[in-house]
């Protein structure tokens, strides 16, 4: 098994409240996305496993949602909002200069594993342009002082070994 | 001007704690209702109350709860549509940050006023902490027995549940938003039959955006007539405008509907930001035709904007000033619309990607010409063609743009440049 108990006792526990467990696929899926930072086939089929579905239909609404990698990524996932409001306000511009500050180009991760950095659509801060994304959190606002902090304060929890909680 | 209703307590920290929020008068509207009204009162009260839906479409939400069948054996479920994701658009996610418990009232009487015992709240995927407010929120209520089983000793029992979605713009399209619920793919479905008669599981089903019913206990609190008083004739109450662009104060304002354009964005949003010239605004997210600076002082209800060219969908307004080249707008939305969309119709499926391609390469300084008119000839073969409005979605703005713009598209044609072109700097 690749997910873990309390990964597990979380999709059960979700499975539960719905009155068809077909449902329980996408929370399924968020919980291993969590926990593993990447979708594969293997977690598919310990998904509907648990949730006493065919591998198919799993496998079949995983390919559809965007937000789940589908390849390894790094520690940190860095989403940028390329769209409209932030692209406004220096979308681009915050890309490029992520792509300098990390050594990297849009779509690759660091070779120390730590960084991934892709773009993607609106992520409802518009009103806080520009922003991005790192795993579960929302940096809003971002000025290149904030971007140089941010990146300073995951390296060093990575060299701690922290995860970066919500 | 600014009303607050919705954003009473929004600037209150602690409003997120179910005693804070009680202690302001909430959950005392889902009391009333389980103790005192029928749920035909509660859905005559909101039809008085001219309440519209505040997801983009502003269909009347009284009207909506009505469509449920009185006598249908089935179980009925009532859903909050908290997919958040046009361009432009950020104000639900905050009033689940601030406000969860006002969005878990609204759901709770929504759900009563159609007979529903399960609700549930989707929430995008990238909403994390929103959802996380939401499940804390529900937590609490459960604890106090405001949810769960004889709720108030009423003998009404009501299941609350979040579901957060897998990131797509089509999961906000309600019958695509159904299908994802159910673990399928986020595919729209062809109506009829409408969610009312046969949407959850097959089930009758209410859909209703965050901001809808999040007002729903004050109306149910302060009366109908109280709520209807506010607005214009046809549009009742506030609405939350989401500002974006280059303007100099950015964020998320309640205004009476009807309030101009020009309100918002000079007296609250202090303006264009740096001094620049307005060149078009948004008015309601990023799949509204655009309007010019002509039109600022356009009220901000459905008809005015309607009036205007345009439309008032989730009140999102986005400003551009002068530096901006539009084909580079366009490009950024069409890319969008071609990634979202959920590839069931061929009109849509195969419309956008070519619209993307035909509009990159005009942006790329490799249009050829004639490219307008198969730009033009694609989007009328894509409008009103599709199962859902995603295909009307990408093309309104692109239409718009190609009539209030055109010169400059030509020019890029000609030129193989933009007319205008900044690289906005972030700071
Ligand atoms: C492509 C597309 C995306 C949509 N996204 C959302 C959304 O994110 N949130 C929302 O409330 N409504 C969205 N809608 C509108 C919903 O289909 C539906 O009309 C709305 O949730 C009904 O709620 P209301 O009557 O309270 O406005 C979208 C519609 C389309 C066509």
């Amino acid at each position: 098994m690749i997910l873990k108990e309390k990964a597990v006792a979380e999709i059960k526990s979700r499975m539960v409240r719905y009155p068809h467990r077909k449902s329980a696929i996408l929370p399924a899926l968020t919980v291993a996305y969590r926990q593993e930072g990447h979708l594969s086939p293997a977690l598919y089929r310990e998904i509907a496993k648990i949730i006493e579905v065919p591998y198919i239909e799993v496998a079949e609404a995983a390919s559809f949602y965007t937000m789940f990698p589908k390849e390894p990524v790094g520690k940190y996932l860095i989403q940028v909002c390329h769209n409209i409001s932030c692209a406004l306000l220096g979308a681009d511009s915050l890309i490029h200069y992520l792509e300098e500050k990390l050594g990297i180009t849009k779509g690759e991760t660091t070779p120390d594993d730590i960084f991934t950095l892709i773009s993607v659509e609106c992520l409802g801060s518009c009103a806080t342009a520009p922003m991005m994304q790192i795993n579960d959190k929302f940096y809003e606002n971002l000025t290149r002082e904030k971007v140089d902090r941010i990146l300073e304060e995951l390296r060093e929890q990575a060299r701690n070994g922290k995860e970066n909680t919500v | 001007m600014e009303k607050k209703i919705l954003f009473k307590y929004i600037d209150d920290p602690l409003q997120v704690n179910i005693d804070t929020y009680m202690s302001h008068g909430g959950y005392k509207a889902w009391e009333k209702v389980l103790k005192s009204m029928k749920p035909a009162e509660v859905i005559d009260e909101m039809k008085k109350s001219g309440l519209r839906g505040r997801g983009g479409a502003g269909f009347p939400a009284g009207m909506k709860w009505s469509f449920i069948p009185k006598d249908s054996p089935k179980p009925r479920y009532l859903v909050c549509n908290a997919d958040e994701s046009e361009p432009g658009t950020c104000k639900d996610r905050v009033l689940m940050e601030h406000d969860p418990h006002a969005v878990v009232e609204g759901m709770a009487i929504a759900a009563y006023a159609i007979g529903s015992h399960q609700a549930f709240c989707y929430v995008r995927g990238e909403f994390a902490y929103p959802a996380a407010m939401m499940e804390k929120a529900i937590d609490e209520a459960y604890s106090k027995g405001i949810l769960g089983k004889n709720i108030f000793k009423s003998g009404y029992d009501l299941e609350m549940v979040v579901h957060t979605g897998g990131g797509a713009y089509i999961c906000g399209e309600e019958t695509a938003l159904l299908n994802s619920l159910e673990g399928e793919r986020g595919m729209s479905r062809i109506r009829p039959p409408f969610p009312a008669i046969e949407g959850l599981y097959g089930c009758p089903t209410v859909v209703n955006n965050v901001e809808t019913l999040a007002v729903v206990p004050q109306v149910i609190n302060m009366g109908a007539e109280w709520y209807a008083a506010i607005g214009t004739e046809k549009s009742k109450g506030t609405k939350i405008f989401s500002l974006s662009g280059h303007i100099k104060r950015p964020g998320n304002y309640e205004l009476e509907l009807g309030t101009k354009l020009s309100y918002l964005m000079n007296d609250l949003g202090g303006g264009m930001l740096d001094g620049h010239k307005l060149k078009a605004i948004i008015p309601g997210g990023s799949s509204t035709p655009f309007l010019l600076p002509n039109q600022i002082d356009t009220p901000l209800d459905y008809e005015s904007l309607a009036a205007a060219g345009s439309m008032l969908g989730s009140g999102a307004v986005i400003v551009i000033d002068e530096r901006t080249c539009m084909v580079w707008v366009i490009e950024r939305l069409i890319h969008f619309y071609k990634h979202e969309s959920c590839g069931k119709c061929t009109p849509c499926r195969e419309g956008t990607g070519w619209l993307e391609q035909l509009i990159g390469r005009i942006e790329a300084g490799e249009g050829q010409q004639g490219d307008l008119e198969k730009i033009d000839s694609i989007c009328d073969n894509i409008l009103g063609r599709t199962i859902c409005p995603l295909g009307d979605a990408a093309v309104m703005p692109i239409q718009s743009a190609l009539k209030l713009f055109r010169d400059e598209f030509q020019y890029h044609i000609d030129n193989k440049k933009c007319l205008v072109k900044t690289e906005f700097e972030f700071k």
